[in-house]
């Protein structure tokens, strides 16, 4: 291994066995014993085929969707758990913040905790003491010390336990998403330390989802999708492949024929509605069939919030649009585009059919459709219209 | 609190054995000491399932943290051992009252403790490496294993004497090291005229070699497996 190679990862395959396969119990072997044996065994690949290199000092990211298999990937890492196949080489002592605060016990005063915790992280007691003041003073916590770690509060908690994870002295620092928890302003001073400790050839592996920090932070970053990694590059690079990689994904909902929140005579109904999401549009796709004869329907929709903010919506009438009659058993089909100026995450589609008076409701379907916006920020407010600023 | 419990417990179980046994059935009438002889039997052996009682689920117990930190899977045992090692060395304390008001000298054959102990926290760990590495696995090991110890209690002879049960069973039970270990103590600090491996077998010193050698096979086995096994033990617990 060259002499600049914090980690290697060779080939690593990790496979988890359901374990609804496996007898659980002692009685289960006899019992299994007397029934034909199944032998397919159902695994579930978490990882395929890693492999990879960071170097001493590197600031590398992990990025990829719930259940691409990075967090189990940080654990092989840790030495958590084991590679099926494969290996994986670390120089240096490693520290991982799976979760901070490991080990915590709350009847010990905060002081009896950093030893502890520091115990646990495998530091001797010398080393910690030679720690302490560093990580108490990093914490804000001089006076706290010696108080029992149940009468802190919960940010004097997370505080004590960042101090921790930065102030270890170590010279690979394992860390999964803790540092999205804690307050703004401590976790630019978590990561400003980070940046510090490059000139101290401290190597930061670090698991996220948030591509600001990963832009902003790291040197490389590496992106992992369906247990296999798809690309290894600058931030930049793998933060567009993230993005893009939710933008390409057409959301197809089918109508699902039971619904509690739909409601209406039913003379004429929304058949279905499909979704789709890029950059520029999003797409309503309506199909409405008629259960009766019907003489000029209103279709209204509105697209919500997920925490029930109205945020806009529009009908036919509005729109000077008058769809056709239909008769009974004919369907309409309509499509419908809408600049896509919504701020990332996941809104609701409600749907509604009226008669022409605007009021009487035919079908009224909350929550008909959902989408999901993936843009590569994120604006604390629903509508991103893109701004153009500049200075005069 | 805690201490005075860990006193107290083993005390009122002495307590109770004590007066069923000399009271009711006389079976403790014929031995010398019988109070020191049968405190003495009742802490070694509640040495024995502390550790191996303790330890069944602890491997499980601990799958938060083993799942958040690589450490030896070794030490979470370790530590059960050693706290009960240190029980034990507070509640002889009151042994040592006990010999003091019964008037039992102390020789120096008392020296041999150490060996005796030394078996006992091998023979305990064996088990308890095993039970663990197995109920990470098997969740029903905690069942059977409460039932083994129940059993086990009574076929150690911890309230009887040998003395009292025909020999040819007697020369069986005490193979067992657990009644090899208890047996030897007694010999060594109460009376000498508890039967022990020694005498059962006619002074044979190669006796010996059944019980220490089945405790060290075991010992080896169990952390041959407990070693193979905690690799999972993160995935699995």
């Amino acid at each position: 291994m060259n002499d600049d190679i914090a980690i290697k990862v060779e080939g690593v395959y990790k496979d988890f066995v359901l374990p609804h396969e496996r007898a659980g119990s002692v009685k289960g072997i006899f019992t299994s014993m007397f029934r034909q044996a199944t032998s397919k065994k159902e695994i579930q690949h978490a990882l395929k085929h890693i492999s990879f290199e960071i170097k001493k000092g590197e600031f590398f990211g992990i990025v990829g969707r719930n259940g691409s298999g990075k967090s189990t990937l940080l654990k092989i890492l840790a030495g958590i758990y084991q590679p099926t196949k494969g290996k994986v080489y670390t120089k240096g002592k490693l520290v991982p913040f799976i979760e901070l605060g490991v080990g915590f016990n709350p009847e010990l005063t905060g002081r009896d905790n950093v030893y502890l915790n520091g115990a646990i992280l495998g530091f001797s007691e010398k080393e910690i003491d030679s720690m302490y003041k560093e990580i108490v003073d990093f914490a804000e916590l001089e006076r706290f010390m010696d108080q029992k770690l149940k009468n802190y509060s919960s940010g004097m908690q997370v505080r004590l336990a960042f101090s921790m994870a930065v102030r270890a002295n170590a010279e690979i620092l394992l860390i999964d998403e803790v540092l999205a928890v804690g307050d703004a302003d401590f976790q630019r001073k978590c990561f400003n330390y980070f940046k510090q400790l490059k000139n101290d050839k401290t190597t930061v592996v670090f698991v996220t989802h948030d591509m600001s920090a990963v832009r902003e932070y790291c040197d490389r970053a590496l992106l992992i999708e369906d247990s296999k990694v798809v690309n290894i590059s600058t931030p930049d690079k793998i933060a567009q492949d993230y993005v893009k990689m939710f933008m390409d994904e057409p959301v197809l909902q089918e109508v699902s024929k039971k619904n509690d929140d739909r409601w209406g005579d039913g003379s004429i109904i929304l058949e279905s509605i499909k979704t789709k999401v890029n950059d520029e549009f999003i797409e309503l796709d309506v199909v409405i069939k008629g259960n009766k004869d019907f003489s000029m329907p209103i279709l209204g929709f509105r697209i919500c919030s997920f925490a029930g903010d109205e945020i806009t919506g529009t009908n036919t009438k509005k729109e000077k649009i008058i769809l056709p009659n239909i008769k009974k058993g004919a369907t309409v089909h309509l499509k419908c585009k809408i600049p896509n100026i919504l701020s990332d995450g996941n809104y609701r589609i409600d749907t509604a059919l009226q008669y022409p008076d605007e009021i009487t409701v035919a079908d009224w379907w909350d929550n008909a459709a959902t989408i999901s916006i993936r843009k590569d920020r994120h604006l604390p407010y629903s509508i991103d219209p893109g701004f153009i600023i500049s200075i005069i | 609190m805690g201490y005075v419990w860990s006193l107290l417990r083993p005390l009122l179980i002495f307590l109770i054995l004590y007066i069923v046994f000399t009271k009711f059935l006389k079976v403790g009438a014929a031995v010398p000491h019988y109070p020191v002889y049968l405190l003495l039997g009742i802490l070694l052996w509640n040495y024995f399932v502390d550790v191996t009682s303790g330890s069944v689920n602890a491997i499980v117990g601990k799958g938060d943290l083993l799942r958040k930190i690589n450490f030896p899977k070794y030490v979470i045992i370790l530590s059960i051992a050693i706290t009960a090692l240190i029980n034990l060395a507070l509640t002889s304390i009151v042994i040592v009252v006990f010999m003091i008001i019964g008037h039992v000298g102390i020789t120096s054959q008392i020296l041999w403790l150490v060996p005796l102990i030394l078996e006992l926290i091998l023979a305990s760990l064996a088990v308890a490496f095993f039970l663990s590495a197995a109920f990470v696995r098997y969740r029903d090991v905690s069942y059977i294993w409460e039932v083994v110890v129940q059993a086990a209690f009574y076929a150690t002879p911890i309230l009887y004497p040998l003395s009292q049960i025909p020999t040819v069973a007697a020369k069986i039970i005490i193979l067992n090291p657990m009644a090899q270990i208890i047996q030897d103590s007694r010999n060594v600090l109460v009376t000498h005229q508890t039967e022990t491996i020694g005498s059962l077998y006619g002074g044979d010193k190669f006796i010996w070699l059944i019980p220490i050698g089945f405790t060290a096979f075991a010992a080896f086995i169990a952390a041959a497996y407990f070693r193979r096994r905690s690799k999972f033990f993160a995935e699995e617990s």
